[in-house]
């Protein structure tokens, strides 16, 4: 590139040389460099920096990306069992049709005046989500589940007073890590231990450690190994009459068919959002959702944005704002609830566009066919010899496949697999060493009868 | 024909507004938006139907009552919405100071949109997303550069997250020192984002504000006063909310050092500073960028965004996990990191953020780069100009100085004399076309205004705006029940504030709703 010819750069409306001429006589500046008289000289960078040439012909630059990306294969070109939090699942198209709205994708934090539009977009969501989760109070989007997580804990810590979690055994350890990093100055964590064959919380240890200072329990349902929790009621019970919060963590995508935890006792439920209607981004398709009933108690002690519907100067129009601002960040700084700010409103309006489009019929349908391949899954691979399936009971998208009676380690039955074009369940040998060789695969309803056969007749292959 | 009649300024407008039921009233029962594939029969006939076999407490009883509607109503209800809402593309969006609403190049949401990304699971196998690892391990490279740190995590998924981040590792730093206990307060300025202060909170801090000098800058003296062995940070953005640039930023730095403590420095505003002035080299020991800020990428109605923490190569340890290498082969995946805070969020990042920031860099290179941090201080200053044309409006502090990339305003004058308040500003400009913002609480500047235009305005937006302003600030002047009323020809009319912050009436779903509203 010459030095010479100056660059005028498409995306810097005021880059040709004329106009910066113009702009700097019209402010009465000698040059640019007139703006920047309070940074000492001391600190000024010299030179220029060590980055690539730019790419700067748009064509050059998608050459250069579509080459990065292409070293990539992606779920879809393969046959995949993968979830442990990150769920493939079918993305109708008015979702990434809506996403991509201008309007929405390059909006920021508009007022409920000219960006009315995310607004009623967002308390849509939250209302869907209520549906969903049969409660009255649900939180514009944070980052994801593992911060919906944590921060219900924190919000149970603050309505109890109190300053211990107990949390179910089978949670995962990514987001375990998350909780035990956050809640530290607050709350100390008391893990719950879980039964051998069925993975379910143990009520008698459950039992034994809860106390007068036991601000929650925490569980998930389904699990993070997939199975149902089905002692549910009485770990809300239990959390009841000891004066804690019952917090439950629920994959949204279930509850078509799984009851919500506002019917069996949960006070607080949380989750992430990714499961509707979000790609999964390699990670970066994330929302984490919390909801509550009703109660001042429990609506003051959320962080996020609430947003609440209200009437205008004109009759039959609907306006919307911000519920009880005053709690929040923005408004108070540290002493406001823990902070807001920007988490993951896109997939907010895009989960209740999923929503919306799945309607009630969708989402049991979509629920039972969940269950019914995750049945035949489980069927289908302990038919083939070596395996078993790891926990008794009634799962729901995901199981552990219990590979230690194979000769193999799981990691390589997944070289094994992958070379057979098929993405092999998560390796929990290093998360969960009580499990052995064993690996978590997720059934979906991207998965078709032939995918699941296809499955359960290579492992057979790959074991033999 | 005659020619037509030149345009007034400023321009007429009127947002669209569709008079949009919420979605439950326009549910249709029976109506599909969507069909899923059906189970196969050989799939039914092994194993029944499962979900009847849950226990009865866990078994949901009835359909969740979700609005039932064909595809194109769902469809037109959010494509109506959109319509009744702004963004960077549509407004010469200068308005959200603090925020650096610049261009987000479509190119990079077309090229994130590939499958060979969007449906890439964060559990492939290392070879199967060789290209996605290359691109956030050479997007900290670039960072790296940009900053003068040693290493960063991509994880966190915002600014606030990243500040959070950098919190958890100055907190295991000191742990580590055996020094936790002891140091249990961090000090931040009041120009600083609240989330610094907040997410300290959070983190277990005491927290000390700093209020500027008369002139507006952080006020060292009061720094130097504050700082102790109980120091455990400073959480400090430099330029300001305010555009203002710390000429003592250094002497900030070595007063906290010689007690101890790290340095933490908010790039949140580092547009204006792109190859002018880097963290490392003020002696910070710790900062973050906000992609979704300077680097591009689009805000979302506030998110996905994505944060960047960088750090010197001592804290490199306690980054959360994993990071991304490189060796000569291959990119992969480091959790092999026992100091660690550990995770942050799920996974590494959003990823569809760090492809867009990485495209955007590499776009402009070294000296894009500085010409954008150039144009978006011009485009500033030139701004400030305009502004302070108009009676009413004044930029306190730093009295006849520039500033860097934003300035805080005040109407104070203008309020005075008309009774006219910032907000009330805001919603008149909303009948412009234009998006406006006052500022972060509390008001430490009377009647704020906070206006920051990037590289992404032309010199005609920047004239478009104030003249704007100047129209909305004449009418102050002449005819305040306009302001008062406003907005006009907005897609809604003032709306009743009081249901959102009484228990008995606020409602946060349409059950809510359908409850109270009586």
């Amino acid at each position: 590139m010459s030095d010479h010819k100056p660059i005028v750069y498409p995306y810097i409306a005021n880059s040709s040389p004329a106009t910066k001429a113009e702009m700097l006589k019209e402010v009465g500046a000698e040059n640019i460099d007139e703006f920047y008289a309070d940074i000492p000289d001391s600190i000024r960078f010299k030179g220029t920096l060590d980055l690539p040439e730019p790419l700067l012909a748009e064509a050059d630059l998608t050459r250069h990306i579509e080459g990065l990306l292409g070293k990539n294969t992606s779920a879809r070109e393969r046959l995949s069992f993968l979830g442990a939090g990150c769920g493939q699942h079918f993305v109708p198209a008015v979702c990434d049709e809506i996403l991509s709205r201008a309007e929405f994708l390059t909006a920021y934090a508009g007022e409920p005046y000219e960006d009315k539009g995310r607004f009623q977009a967002l308390f849509e969501y939250e209302s869907m989500m209520g549906e969903l989760l049969n409660m009255d109070v649900v939180n514009v989007p944070n980052y994801d589940g593992f911060q919906a997580a944590a921060t219900s804990l924190l919000m149970a810590g603050r309505i109890t007073g109190r300053t211990k979690a107990m949390i179910c055994g089978t949670i995962g350890g990514d987001k375990l890590s998350k909780i035990r990093d956050y809640i530290r100055p607050h709350l100390e964590p008391i893990m719950i231990a879980y039964l051998p064959d069925s993975g379910l919380v143990d009520l008698a240890d459950l039992g034994a450690k809860v106390s007068s200072n036991t601000a929650a329990i925490y569980f998930e349902n389904p699990s993070y190994l997939g199975f149902i929790e089905t002692g549910a009621e009485e770990i809300a019970q239990i959390a009841h009459q000891n004066g804690a919060l019952c917090v439950v963590d629920i994959d949204p995508i279930s509850l078509g068919v799984l009851a919500p935890p506002a019917d069996y006792g949960g006070d607080i439920a949380c989750g992430d959002i990714q499961t509707l209607g979000i790609h999964m981004w390699y990670g970066g398709g994330h929302g984490g959702f919390i909801a509550t009933r009703d109660d001042p108690t429990y609506v003051l002690e959320f962080p996020s944005r609430l947003f609440g519907i209200s009437s205008t100067t004109v009759d039959g129009e609907y306006g919307f704002g911000d519920v009880a601002y005053e709690r929040t960040s923005f408004a108070k700084r540290e002493e406001g609830k823990e902070w807001v700010g920007t988490a993951s409103a896109l997939w907010g309006i895009t989960a209740g566009v999923y929503l919306a489009l799945m309607g009630p019929q969708g989402m049991g349908e979509l629920g039972k066919g969940i269950m019914q391949r995750t049945a035949y899954a489980m069927k289908r691979l302990s038919q083939v010899p070596g395996l078993k399936i790891r926990f008794k009971g009634i799962h729901f998208k995901e199981f552990v496949v219990d590979f230690n009676d194979c000769n193999q380690p799981v990691a390589m039955i997944n070289k094994k697999l992958l070379a057979k074009g098929i993405f092999g369940g998560k390796d929990l040998s290093v998360e969960f060493p009580a499990l052995g060789q064993s690996a978590l695969y997720a059934i979906t309803e991207v998965h078709t009868q032939a995918d699941i056969d296809r499955l359960a007749a290579t492992l057979q292959e790959v074991l033999r | 024909m005659k020619p037509v009649a030149p345009k007034p300024t400023p321009r007429r407008f009127h947002q669209a507004s569709w008079d949009e039921p919420v979605i439950f009233e326009l549910s249709q029962p029976g109506a599909r938006g969507v069909l899923l594939p059906q189970v196969e029969s050989g799939i039914e006939q092994e194993v029944g139907d499962v979900s009847s076999t849950l226990p009865e407490a866990l078994r949901r009883k009835t359909l969740p009552a979700l609005p039932e509607m064909s595809q194109v109503h769902v469809l037109r209800h959010y494509d109506r919405l959109s319509q009744e809402n702004l963004g960077v593309d549509l407004n010469i969006d200068v308005g959200q100071g603090t925020c650096t609403m610049k261009y987000s190049p479509k190119v990079n949401d077309q090229l994130a949109r590939s499958h060979k990304l969007a449906d890439l699971h964060p559990l492939q196998d290392e070879s199967t997303v060789q290209g996605i690892l290359e691109v956030m391990w050479r997007l900290e490279q670039f960072l790296k550069e940009i900053s003068g740190m040693d290493r960063f995590s991509l994880q966190p998924g915002a600014g606030s997250a990243a500040i959070y981040t950098n919190m958890a590792m100055v907190r295991a730093y000191h742990t580590s020192r055996g020094e936790a206990g002891q140091r249990d307060q961090v000090i931040t300025t009041i120009f600083s984002h609240p989330s610094n202060a907040a997410c300290a909170k959070v983190g277990g801090y005491e927290i000390l504000t700093i209020y500027p000098d008369p002139d507006g800058y952080p006020d060292l003296a009061a720094l130097q006063a504050a700082v102790s062995e109980r120091t455990a940070a400073l959480f400090i953005t430099n330029p300001e909310d305010t555009g203002i640039f710390n000429p003592s930023i250094e002497q900030f730095v070595a007063a906290v050092h010689a007690v101890g403590g790290l340095c933490v420095y908010d790039q949140a505003n580092a547009n204006g500073i792109l190859g002018i002035t880097r963290a490392r080299d003020a002696g910070f020991d710790m900062c973050h960028f906000n992609l979704h800020k300077t680097f591009s990428t689009p805000h979302g109605c506030g998110g996905p965004a994505a944060g960047a923490c960088g750090v010197t190569s001592s804290l490199a340890q306690f980054l959360p996990v994993p990071t991304v290498e490189h060796d000569e082969q291959k990119y992969y995946l480091d959790y092999n990191r026992p100091h660690s805070i550990g995770k942050i969020r799920p996974w590494f990042g959003v990823a569809q953020n760090i492809l867009k920031a990485y495209a955007w860099i590499m776009s402009l290179g070294a000296k894009g780069l500085r010409e954008v941090a150039e144009i978006a201080v011009l485009n500033n200053n030139y701004l400030l100009k305009k502004v302070l044309e108009i009676h009413g409006a004044s930029a306190p502090y730093a009295k006849g100085k520039r500033r860097i990339e934003q300035v805080r305003y005040s109407w104070e004058q203008l309020s005075r004399e008309t009774g006219v308040h910032s907000e009330e500003i805001g919603y008149r400009a909303a009948d412009f076309g234009t998006h406006y913002w006052t500022s972060h609480h509390p008001y430490v500047v009377p009647e704020p205004m906070t206006l920051e235009p990037t590289e992404s305005y032309s010199r005609a937006d920047l004239d478009e705006y104030a003249a704007i302003l100047k129209h909305i600030a004449e009418e102050a002047y002449h005819s305040p029940e306009t302001i008062h009323t406003a907005p006009h020809n907005s897609t809604v009319h003032r709306i009743n504030p009081e249901p959102f912050d009484n228990p008995q009436e606020w409602a946060i779903t349409w059950r809510a709703y359908k409850r109270k509203a009586k």
